[in-house]
């Protein structure tokens, strides 16, 4: 598979960053070229095979409902560039 | 008196409890040693004052009977590791500044059993490279360079490095495709990826979840084992760590190997591996024959299709992992005008180029259209390469194969800088443990032509890291392996 | 046939809908971490490290979160998954600290089922369940404190949150309605959400599309976001629906888009199309493997699962014999069926309803009271129709001592003795006042001898006058009849 700038684009606004138009190009190129790498895998055939989600053959345990953490506002905004009524503050959201 | 910093741990102990030397004589050394090696820039903080303070505090309980398994051991500590009160950055520009008020699980029960943290160590971002390179606080040299200065392999380079040039005991590092095995190759020093779930990741930056796994670098097999004990156990923290006893690993140190079978997977003879490597990785099969194991040629058929797994997996995680990082609540934010441009500049401006590349490759292989095409293809073809290791495991009770395909190249090395690909090559003997999830050691074997260090890996089952520290000991004694001087 | 048709100038048209309503766990710590889910506690003091997205943060699965909604499951009649696993929603917001939410995708813990509702008419209809997942709630964005930045509070963040999402089954506004109310009921009746759709514990978004009647196709959808009542989500579909029809009908097609209700004006407000920021870019979570429930767990839930609303009303119906209304309406709310089942308990069940859904309610209503301030225990309102049955009271007296009980909250039987309301039913007594009566009015019993037989009721009317309204009025009546001839 070979992707364009458009693709490009929308792969660098998904991950909330910022490529500079000139960039773009030199991008995609190097994209198409791990991409054609990758396409190895194609050759193996998977048609009777379960993904492998985890080599942890366990399943998830489940902690009992007690309340262990909290009022810690100090510690949890300790490291807030910005912070305000100990809210943390972001330029404003238009819905 | 011997210099302290040239002192095992195990050494280390028994002159501590001795009172050959004080800990805080220990910790000294260390510190000078530390801060005479600075050209190095294997810390990236450094905590003296903080470690002559748990130094004074080890003595003390040496002297009352009360020390713990690494009392007064001074240790290096890989920054990717949450230390409360001490800056964590994973060596990105995004982490700047960043001082967690909580303590990871592995290094909690470092200080527990009395260690004492000279500061972090430095790592390529977020654990993303083979070369250290990537680091936003720039590379770590190879103690072991000679007249241009050489990559310590990574992404623990600093931990391998530190390591080598005695800055520090040992350290701890982490691995999610080589990380810990292939800088320990290229620095001469020894290090152990445990079983994925053996050590807790809580508390460790993430990259990729699935792969990520804390171990230590040291000096001998012997300091890895006395380590890994410590830093091993179940964490009801961590969803996926194990629920499985640890032994004292240091127990099977030096016992026989006689019978055991030693598997040569020959898929890893790929064109690119260097002739001094293959000649070494002969050495030790003979070796370890002559202990009175059975080499065994065993198959490892998807082998090639590693690497193309690996970096559809890991950049996946790591794209959401790395998702958090957006001047929001911690971190260095840089302003736009709405939400969404403080976002974008904050983690434009905060992520370094490798960390950018793998989370767009995360990103599109996880995007509509192409999930089934790269990222569930690649979980399929990860059981492969996870059933080629149960199958190999039929014939053979522990694998052996060279850690990284050459020696330690060097610093700012065209080729690697041109095509990611090439650096990516260096991981073809590591990252098919990782997804599998196997156990697997670096040890030194010896120099090649040019007087660098080379590594052999030993690969065990899950959660049998006893057999292959085991051999691994047998195998050490051996080579008899000098540091770099 | 509940369904709405709307008549376009092209023919007639019917509205598709379904429903997604996420629905706040009860339960005393968050879904992944050990903080308090408190509604109204101080700003950022619910939060724990792995809340606010720190680095190296990792979720442990809440085991209560889990059983509410197994329990939930089995209030839908829908399928108990015992194998469940979590997955990424990868999106930027900053009400989302880790940059992702942990749900589940592809195997949610509760599949297909069933709601009844029972409408207006009489009539019911089965509403088809697709799926119930458990995920994190947000954290709260506050926009109206600074006029430049918008604050956010973690306390919400990570709150655990069952998405309930329906078959396209609805053909109308009331059925949504009658729906959401059910599914209100149940899961009060359960425990596992407190259903205050006002304070956002319980949230409903509203897919809705329009088709020419008697057409199967699916045309593109509107998602409703948000609407916080079940009036605004019965406004909203009604209104959403004749926009799409008069859309249609003027030339115009439909995209798949998102909009929000406006509750001020009833309308609904495009709000952006399906583009690709809706690239969700799901995984399988790494940092929790899969859930598997024990049948132990899973029965162990059936077991203690308390009556639900269906079954409750059909055992009131068929044991009590209460009109399917009145134990519709007794059954919607828990502590309401609960009080009846008391007041009921040894009496006549039918006029205990009659009273509880008369005055009962009206007086509460008029007092603005809730049921477990009621003045009236379930018990005396028991015994006051107890008191009519055994014929101690008239109906008439009974009103009044009702509105006494109502103010002091006194039993009924003293109410009754401290006013001498005991009804006259000494046959003798009786005589002697018709007697009375006959001898003062001749005109009129000369009258009603001579046909005007409705001239009884005024008789009647006079007797129980002269006993102070204390006479039994059948006993009255049959004197009457007697002695007039």
């Amino acid at each position: 598979m070979s992707i364009d700038a458009q693709t490009v684009k929308k792969i660098a606004f998904l991950s909330h960053l910022k490529i500079d138009e000139d960039k773009i190009d030199a991008t995609k190129e190097e994209f198409n070229k791990i991409l054609q790498w990758v396409d190895q895998l194609k050759e193996v055939d998977t048609e009777q095979v379960e993904p492998l989600v985890s080599v942890n053959d366990g399943t998830l345990d489940m902690r009992k409902d007690e309340v262990t953490e909290g009022n810690q506002a100090e510690a949890i905004l300790a490291n807030a560039p910005m912070q305000e009524y100990g809210y943390f503050a972001v330029p404003k959201v238009v819905e | 008196m011997t210099d302290l910093t040239e002192l095992t741990i195990a050494e280390a102990k028994k002159g501590l409890s001795k009172k050959e030397f004080s800990a805080v004589e220990l910790t000294t050394s260390y510190i000078n040693n530390m801060q005479a090696k600075h050209k190095l820039n294997a810390f990236v903080k450094e905590t003296p004052e903080l470690a002559l303070q748990q130094a004074a505090a080890s003595q003390s309980k040496i002297d009352s009977g009360l020390g713990g398994e690494l009392e007064g051991i001074p240790l290096g500590i890989k920054d990717l590791f949450c230390t409360k009160g001490v800056d964590t950055t994973a060596c990105s520009q995004i982490l700047k500044g960043f001082v967690p008020p909580y303590e990871s699980t592995v290094t909690s029960k470092l200080l527990s059993a009395g260690a004492n943290f000279l500061g972090k160590l430095n790592l390529d971002e977020f654990a993303m490279g083979g070369s250290n390179e990537t680091s936003a606080f720039g590379p770590v040299i190879n103690p072991w360079s000679k007249e241009v200065p050489l990559v310590p392999g990574g992404s623990s380079g600093g931990s391998a490095a530190a390591v080598a040039a005695n800055m520090c005991a040992a350290a701890t590092g982490t691995d999610t495709g080589g990380s810990i095995r292939q800088p320990s190759a290229f620095c001469g020093v020894t290090g152990i990826k445990p079983t994925y779930g053996r050590c807790s990741r809580y508390g460790i930056i993430a990259f990729a979840s699935s792969l990520d796994q804390a171990g230590p670098i040291a000096k001998t097999v012997e300091d890895c084992a006395i380590m890994l004990k410590v830093m091993s156990g179940h964490d009801a923290k961590d969803a996926t760590s194990a629920k499985i006893a640890v032994p004292d690993f240091t127990k099977v140190l030096g016992q026989s190997i006689k019978g055991m079978r030693v598997g040569i997977p020959k898929e890893y003879r790929v064109p690119s591996l260097n002739e001094e490597v293959a000649s070494y990785w002969d050495k030790a099969a003979q070796m370890l024959k002559e202990q009175g194991v059975e080499i065994v040629d065993i198959s490892l058929p998807h082998t090639k299709y590693a690497l193309a797994v690996y970096y559809i997996i890991a950049p996946a995680e790591a794209s959401s992992n790395l998702a958090r990082y957006d001047g929001l609540r911690y971190g260095n934010r840089v302003e736009g005008k709405t939400l969404d441009e403080m976002y974008v500049n904050s983690r434009t401006a905060g992520f370094g180029r490798e960390v950018k590349r793998r989370i767009m490759i995360g990103t599109y292989v996880l995007s509509a259209g192409y999930y089934d095409a790269y990222y569930l293809k690649a979980q399929k073809v990860r059981r492969l390469i996870r059933d080629d290791f149960i199958e190999a495991f039929n014939h053979c009770d522990i694998i052996l194969t060279p850690t990284a395909p050459s020696a330690a190249f060097a610093i700012g090395d065209k080729s690697m800088q041109q095509d990611p690909i090439n650096m990516w090559l260096n991981d073809i003997f590591t990252v098919s443990v990782s997804l599998a999830g196997l156990p697997a050691m670096s040890l030194p074997i010896g120099l090649n032509s040019k007087g660098l260090p080379l590594g052999m890996q030993l690969i065990g089952r899950a959660f049998d890291e006893e057999s292959v520290l085991k051999a691994a000991s047998i195998l050490e004694k051996q080579v008899a392996f000098r540091g770099v001087k | 046939m509940s369904g709405m048709i709307i008549k376009g100038k092209t023919g007639d048209w019917e509205v598709v809908c379904g429903l997604e309503i996420h629905c706040q766990i009860i339960s005393k710590s968050k879904i992944f971490s050990g903080a308090s889910t408190h509604y109204g506690s101080d700003v950022n003091q619910n939060v724990s490290f792995v809340d606010a997205g720190m680095p190296g943060m990792l979720p442990t699965l809440n085991e209560e979160c889990v059983r509410q909604a197994v329990k939930t499951g089995f209030g839908l009649n829908a399928k108990i998954n015992k194998y469940s696993a979590f997955a990424r929603k990868n999106y930027f917001y900053a009400d989302l600290p880790q940059g992702y939410q942990i749900t589940q995708f592809k195997y949610p813990i509760v599949g297909e089922g069933f709601v009844k509702i029972e409408l207006e008419d009489g009539s019911t209809k089965d509403i088809g369940v697709e799926r119930l997942h458990i995920e994190q709630d947000a954290a709260k964005s506050i926009h109206d404190i600074s006029p430049t930045k918008t604050f956010i509070d973690l306390n919400r963040a990570g709150v655990g949150l069952m998405e309930i999402v329906t078959k396209p089954d609805f053909r109308s506004p009331e059925e949504a309605g009658a729906f959401l109310r059910k599914l209100r009921s149940i899961v009060r009746y359960l425990g596992s959400c407190d259903g205050n759709m006002d304070e956002g514990s319980m949230r409903c978004d509203a897919s809705i599309s329009v088709r020419p009647v008697g057409s199967k196709e699916l045309r593109p959808r509107a998602e409703v976001k948000n609407v916080n009542s079940v009036k605004f989500a019965m406004q909203a579909i009604d209104f959403e629906a004749r926009r799409q029809v008069e859309l249609y009908e003027s030339g115009g097609t439909m995209q798949q888009q998102t909009c929000q209700f406006n509750q001020a004006t009833g309308q609904t407000k495009f709000l952006r199309f399906k583009e690709f920021s809706d690239d969700y870019r799901y995984f399988p979570e790494p940092d929790l493997p899969p859930l598997v429930l024990s049948d132990e767990f899973i029965e162990d839930i059936k077991k203690n699962l308390i009556e639900l609303p269906d079954a409750k009303k059909e055992r009131f119906v068929k044991e009590l014999g209460l009109t399917a209304y009145d134990a519709s309406v007794i059954c919607e709310n828990k502590e309401m069926a609960e009080f009846f089942e008391r007041a009921a308990q040894g009496h006549d069940a039918k006029k205990v309803a009659n009273w509880l859904m008369g005055d009962f309610f009206a007086m509460l209503n008029e007092k603005k009271l809730s049921l477990e301030e009621s003045p009236i225990s379930a018990e005396n309102l028991g015994k006051l129709v107890e008191l009519i049955t055994q014929n101690v009271i008239n109906g008439k007296t009974a009103k009044d001592v009702f509105a006494i009980m109502a103010e002091t909250g006194k039993a009924p039987e003293v109410i009754v003795e401290e006013k001498g309301l005991k009804q006259v039913t000494d046959t003798s007594a009786i005589e002697k006042i018709v007697d009375d009566v006959i001898a003062a009015n001749p005109d009129n019993v000369a009258s009603y001898k001579a046909g005007k037989t409705n001239l009884l009721g005024w008789f009647v009317g006079q007797v129980m006058k002269q006993s102070s309204g204390k006479a039994n009025p059948g006993i009255v009546n049959q004197i009457l009849k007697q002695k007039l001839g």
